[in-house]
């Protein structure tokens, strides 16, 4: 065990080095001169130069890169420059948005997937079946910006049962203010009691967190079935079966169990597919997360905060690869040798 | 072996569906030429003259979603035939060298999985002028290392099987080798993941499009037209909500017929 822990973490490091420098790249690439845009249109030579200087844009390439990871690894992020903040603090701030609205989806997702695809595999190839692929495989097909502007569409603008956009009611800000912890403002209202903000905001987070959800259910439905249907071909659900155990009693006593790792497997991959699909949704629903920070760096051509943001979400999904394989490891010694 | 019996419900509706947009993106353009605004009728509802109503300008919508197959489609089999084309490539090198030009390949392709294709597509993009290629070259960009990762394990296994071994005795050359025995016989997953794959391919480049990184006014292109349209949704719903469906049926034939298809071809599943 201590063996693959070494081995692993040692591919993760290699990894995360891989991708500061693929990040480094493609910033170097990105066309905008950060130099310009910091010094502004009509900066004269001598301005460009010092903003230049300012920014380590004059050194050679190798020993940028260097400064990159150095500054890196003292979490200075650059300044944005369309905020004109830490690059590091604007993603504190927008991360827990984002975290919140893919968290809701991910539980919801779960609690909608699991039942739908143990039903599939109970009434396998009969009509429940059918139904729950066929759902299943709409759910994973659908364009995520367009069924979020669809329901946006009806559920808040034609029948108005839900906000439009935004993460809370902004009038709660002066009548009952959030005392901020974490970021993440459904958890800190709950905390801090704070009802009122509490109920604002889980009203607002339906509808996107519904939309980003749709994928994952999808997933989560389709490989639940598939697995539940190969686990109870198996010898022990066979046994069960001989002992007089009713079909619904041996997928949900007996075969469910192995299959919950697979799906939890699942689910740490997804969340960070889900955080660039939440992208798209936040920008519809005007969520103040990840996405429209990305959303609005791309339009102002804001070098270090798509750098941020990348690097962000790729180590993000290099931490939750690193997460699954250790949980097989320990679950499964077998995938220790793989 | 695909038996039509093995296929079921599903992958069948996938199938006619996908062959029902394949031949209105070939065959229709044909007959009909690209709609030209005409700004007296712009935003007609659904009728008679118009099966899908009308857009801002006055552009057939069912017109420009017909030609939106056809932008679809080719941005689907560009990206596909080039990622495979790198990804294979390297993959079978790794799959049949081995030893540390194996470990480079590999690592290189976690790098890039580490990146979801959409980012690394959006990061990208915003380095390219937005265009139809941009959103090729890009989401090519971030789909290749999958393609290296399957060939690659298949040709590791393959490469060490006897008939391999017994060419190599007979003094064939390496690349023979590998063109005449690895290749042919490693092929098979890549091929049912392309057809899965499709499908992402094709929600990818609409989310880009949608962006405003993909295509261009006046081109018809579903995620385009989509974000020209937003505003419009809650009072015209016809200019955005058929090009979502578009994207829907299209992604929905192809996962469902890779699905099928992935079954149908499972080892496990023909011994069963």
């Amino acid at each position: 065990m201590a063996r693959y822990l070494a081995r692993r973490l040692g591919q993760a490091v290699l990894v995360v080095f891989g991708v500061v420098a693929l990040t480094f790249v493609i910033m170097r690439l990105l066309p905008g001169d950060p130099a310009i845009a910091y010094a502004g249109p009509k900066a004269s030579a001598a301005d460009l130069a010092a903003a230049r200087a300012r920014f380590g844009l004059d050194a050679p390439i190798p020993v940028q890169l260097w400064n990159y990871v150095r500054d890196l690894a003292a979490g200075d992020l650059g300044t944005s420059l369309h905020t004109r903040q830490p690059v590091a603090d604007d993603l504190t701030l927008a991360f827990p948005a984002s975290l919140e609205l893919v968290g809701a989806a991910l539980i919801f997702a779960v609690a909608v997937g699991l039942p739908l695809g143990v039903l599939a595999a109970r009434y396998k190839t009969r009509f429940p079946d059918f139904t729950v692929r066929l759902s299943s495989m709409l759910a994973v097909s659908v364009p995520v910006f367009w069924l979020a502007l669809a329901v946006r569409t009806l559920f808040s603008s034609v029948l108005g049962w839900f906000p439009v956009a935004g993460e809370y009611d902004a009038a709660l800000d002066s009548t009952s203010p959030l005392h901020v912890y974490t970021n993440i403002t459904a958890v800190d209202a709950l905390f801090t009691g704070n009802w009122p903000m509490l109920g604002s905001t889980l009203h607002h987070l339906v509808l996107p967190a519904l939309v980003v959800a749709a994928y994952p259910a999808g997933v989560i439905a389709q490989l639940t079935r598939a697995a539940l249907i190969e686990e109870s071909a198996q010898d022990h659900a066979r046994m069960a079966r001989a002992l007089g155990f009713g079909e619904t009693a041996v997928l949900t006593r007996f075969s469910l169990r192995p299959v919950l790792n697979p799906v939890l497997s699942l689910i740490a991959l997804v969340f960070a597919y889900s955080i660039v699909n939440g992208f798209l949704v936040e920008a519809v629903f005007n969520w103040p997360g990840l996405g429209r920070y990305a959303a609005d760096s791309i339009r102002t051509l804001d070098t270090p905060a798509i750098a941020g943001v990348t690097l962000l979400v790729a180590l993000l999904y290099v931490l939750a690869n690193l997460i699954v394989d250790l949980l097989q490891g320990v679950v499964d010694p077998r995938a220790r040798t793989r | 072996m695909i038996r039509t019996s093995r296929f079921d419900l599903l992958a069948r509706i996938g199938a006619a569906v996908l062959a029902a947009i394949i031949l209105a993106a070939v065959v229709m353009p044909l007959f009909v030429p690209p709609d030209d605004p005409h700004p007296v009728d712009a935003l007609l509802p659904p009728g008679a003259g118009h099966l899908f109503g009308t857009d801002q300008v006055g552009r057939d919508v069912f017109n420009r979603v017909l030609y939106g197959a056809r932008t679809s489609l080719t941005i689907a089999l560009a990206v596909l035939v080039l990622a495979a084309l790198v990804g294979v490539t390297l993959g079978v090198l790794a799959g049949y060298s081995g030893g540390w030009i194996r470990d480079v390949i590999m690592r290189v392709t976690d790098v890039f999985l580490a990146f979801p294709a959409l980012l690394l597509a959006l990061a990208l993009a915003a380095v390219l002028q937005p265009s139809v290629t941009t959103v090729i070259v890009a989401i090519a960009a971030t789909w290749w290392p999958w393609y290296t990762r399957l060939t690659a394990s298949v040709a590791a296994s393959v490469a060490r099987r006897g008939y391999v071994d017994a060419a190599r005795c007979l003094g064939v050359r390496t690349p023979a080798i590998v063109f005449r025995h690895v290749l042919p016989n490693s092929i098979t997953p890549v091929l049912v993941q392309l057809s899965l794959d499709a499908g992402g391919v094709i929600l990818t480049a609409a989310a880009l499009s949608y962006l405003g990184l993909g295509a261009q006014e006046p081109a018809a292109e579903w995620g385009l037209m989509i974000e020209q349209g937003e505003s419009l949704f809650t009072t015209k719903w016809w200019v955005v909500t058929l090009p979502g469906l578009a994207i829907l049926l299209t992604a929905f034939a192809f996962n469902s017929l890779g699905e099928g298809l992935r079954a149908a071809l499972d080892p496990r599943r023909l011994t069963r």
